[in-house]
């Protein structure tokens, strides 16, 4: 088996999870479906749900206290120079913690073809383990709070290395807040979230973790949205990057999106990305596409 | 040492167009009360919700020692004045009716979701809607697993 075949048939995977898990059967007495619909959110580009680049306090699908629940996802960022794919899995057990595994692979694109490494990829796993400590987003007071762990590990390091990060592995820790005002927009559903994250990931750790001009910082995540029905989220993202490494700058990322929730068994994100500058290439803006189905 | 922050222009632009979006849509007009129908339409809304309830297996067997028709009466009482509607609600309040019903959060989030889609059928205006789970959403605690 040469390797681009390998590659194909790995790229199979995630897919056919996502065509299992719409295909089985509808919910019965062991499916964990007992949220309401868009409660459990959409997954995060390194796999913990939220909205498309900010872990929420929400977590995956929509299993209750009483109910254990599955989902995987499946994300294509197309920006100017780069691509970038991410796709995993999660379990929410009783709606109190959540483990999710994921793998994010970067297209180098442009630089790619700089660096004489046509068609060149760096590829990251990345394990997430969240905790909600208290509150529920729709119907507590308070925000509904979690804190959370994403642990990753880089598996091309060379390029990363060659840029000046410091390590090939590290980890993000977070807490977000995050709450549903009812009818609170106008008489529209206003949701809000908080994510505040220790990191010392560059570009979440495609490039590596730490760097020249620095390691581990606080930063901070926002997003909002409104629900013009039941089935539909429009609202926008904003999270704080480190900037570690002199040789490309880092900025925020920030999107603007639609969700879709037509049934508890798939949900779709389309979004309008801008990265800022990664890896030297300035201005990096584009689609974002993830569809997620869950058991 | 202070990570690098900038918040692009089009994402203010973003959020205005956002809150205009919903500034724009046509706002239902009269009393939250009128919206719904008054007794009327609550009626019919309640009569719409209790066969949504008698075809869930998650929800009928709750019904089982349940007078209906005094049921469907305090229910349009008591949705008459969450709406502030001119109505009096005559029965128990929310703790006492569900005790010992264990009822759980999937049952709760069942019912809401038929309310939503009886809501939709009595083409309630979605602003009107919101408003109604909004003032319902503080009863949950009073209700699950009691």
């Amino acid at each position: 088996m040469n390797r681009h075949s390998r590659r194909r048939r790995r790229r199979i995977l995630p897919i056919a999870l996502l065509a299992l898990a719409a295909a089985l059967p509808g919910p019965d007495g062991m499916a964990a479906d007992g949220r309401l619909l868009a409660s459990g959110g959409a997954t995060q580009l390194e796999g913990s749900a939220g909205g498309g680049i900010v872990p929420w306090a929400v977590l995956a699908g929509y299993a209750t206290r009483d109910e254990i629940g599955a989902t995987s996802y499946l994300t294509r960022v197309e920006v100017s120079d780069y691509a970038l794919d991410s796709w995993g899995a999660a379990l929410n057990i009783r709606n109190r913690l959540e483990l999710s595994l994921s793998r994010q692979r970067f297209h180098l694109g442009t630089l790619g073809d700089l660096l004489g490494m046509p068609g060149a990829s760096i590829r990251q796993n990345a394990l997430g383990i969240k905790l909600r400590v208290s509150g529920d987003v729709i119907y507590s007071t308070w925000p509904q709070i979690a804190v959370g762990a994403q642990l990753k590990k880089n598996l091309d390091f060379s390029i990363p290395s060659a840029a000046g990060a410091r390590r090939d592995s590290g980890t993000d820790l977070y807490v977000a807040a995050t709450k549903v005002f009812l009818g609170a927009a106008g008489g529209y559903h206003l949701l809000v979230n908080t994510t505040l994250r220790s990191s010392s990931a560059n570009q979440l750790g495609i490039l590596g973790f730490g760097g020249d001009r620095g390691g581990r910082r606080l930063l901070g995540e926002f997003s909002a949205a409104v629900l013009p029905d039941p089935t539909l989220a429009i609202g926008f993202e904003y999270r704080q990057k480190p900037d570690n490494l002199g040789f490309a700058r880092e900025d925020a990322f920030s999107d603007l999106f639609v969700a879709w929730f037509p049934n508890k068994r798939f949900s779709a994100v389309a979004a309008y990305a801008d990265l800022g500058s990664v890896a030297s290439f300035g201005n990096q803006r584009g689609w974002y596409l993830s569809v997620q189905a869950n058991l | 040492m202070t990570a690098h922050l900038r918040a692009p222009a089009w994402i203010g632009l973003g959020m205005a167009l956002l809150l205009g979006a919903c500034a724009s849509t046509p706002r239902a007009t009269g009393s939250l009360y009128a919206q719904f129908g008054e007794t009327a339409g609550l009626s019919a809304l309640v009569d719409s919700l209790l066969e949504r309830f008698a075809d869930d297996p998650r929800i009928a067997p709750k019904f089982a020692n349940t007078n209906i028709p005094r049921f469907r009466r305090l229910f349009v009482e008591h949705l008459c004045v969450i709406l502030d509607g001119p109505c009096t609600y005559t029965g128990d309040d929310m703790r006492e009716v569900h005790t010992g019903l264990d009822i759980s959060e999937a049952q709760f989030n069942a019912v809401v979701e038929h309310l939503i889609d009886a809501m939709q059928a009595q083409d309630i205006p979605q602003t009107a809607q919101n408003r109604l789970i909004a003032r319902l959403a503080p009863m949950r605690k009073d209700i699950i697993y009691h």
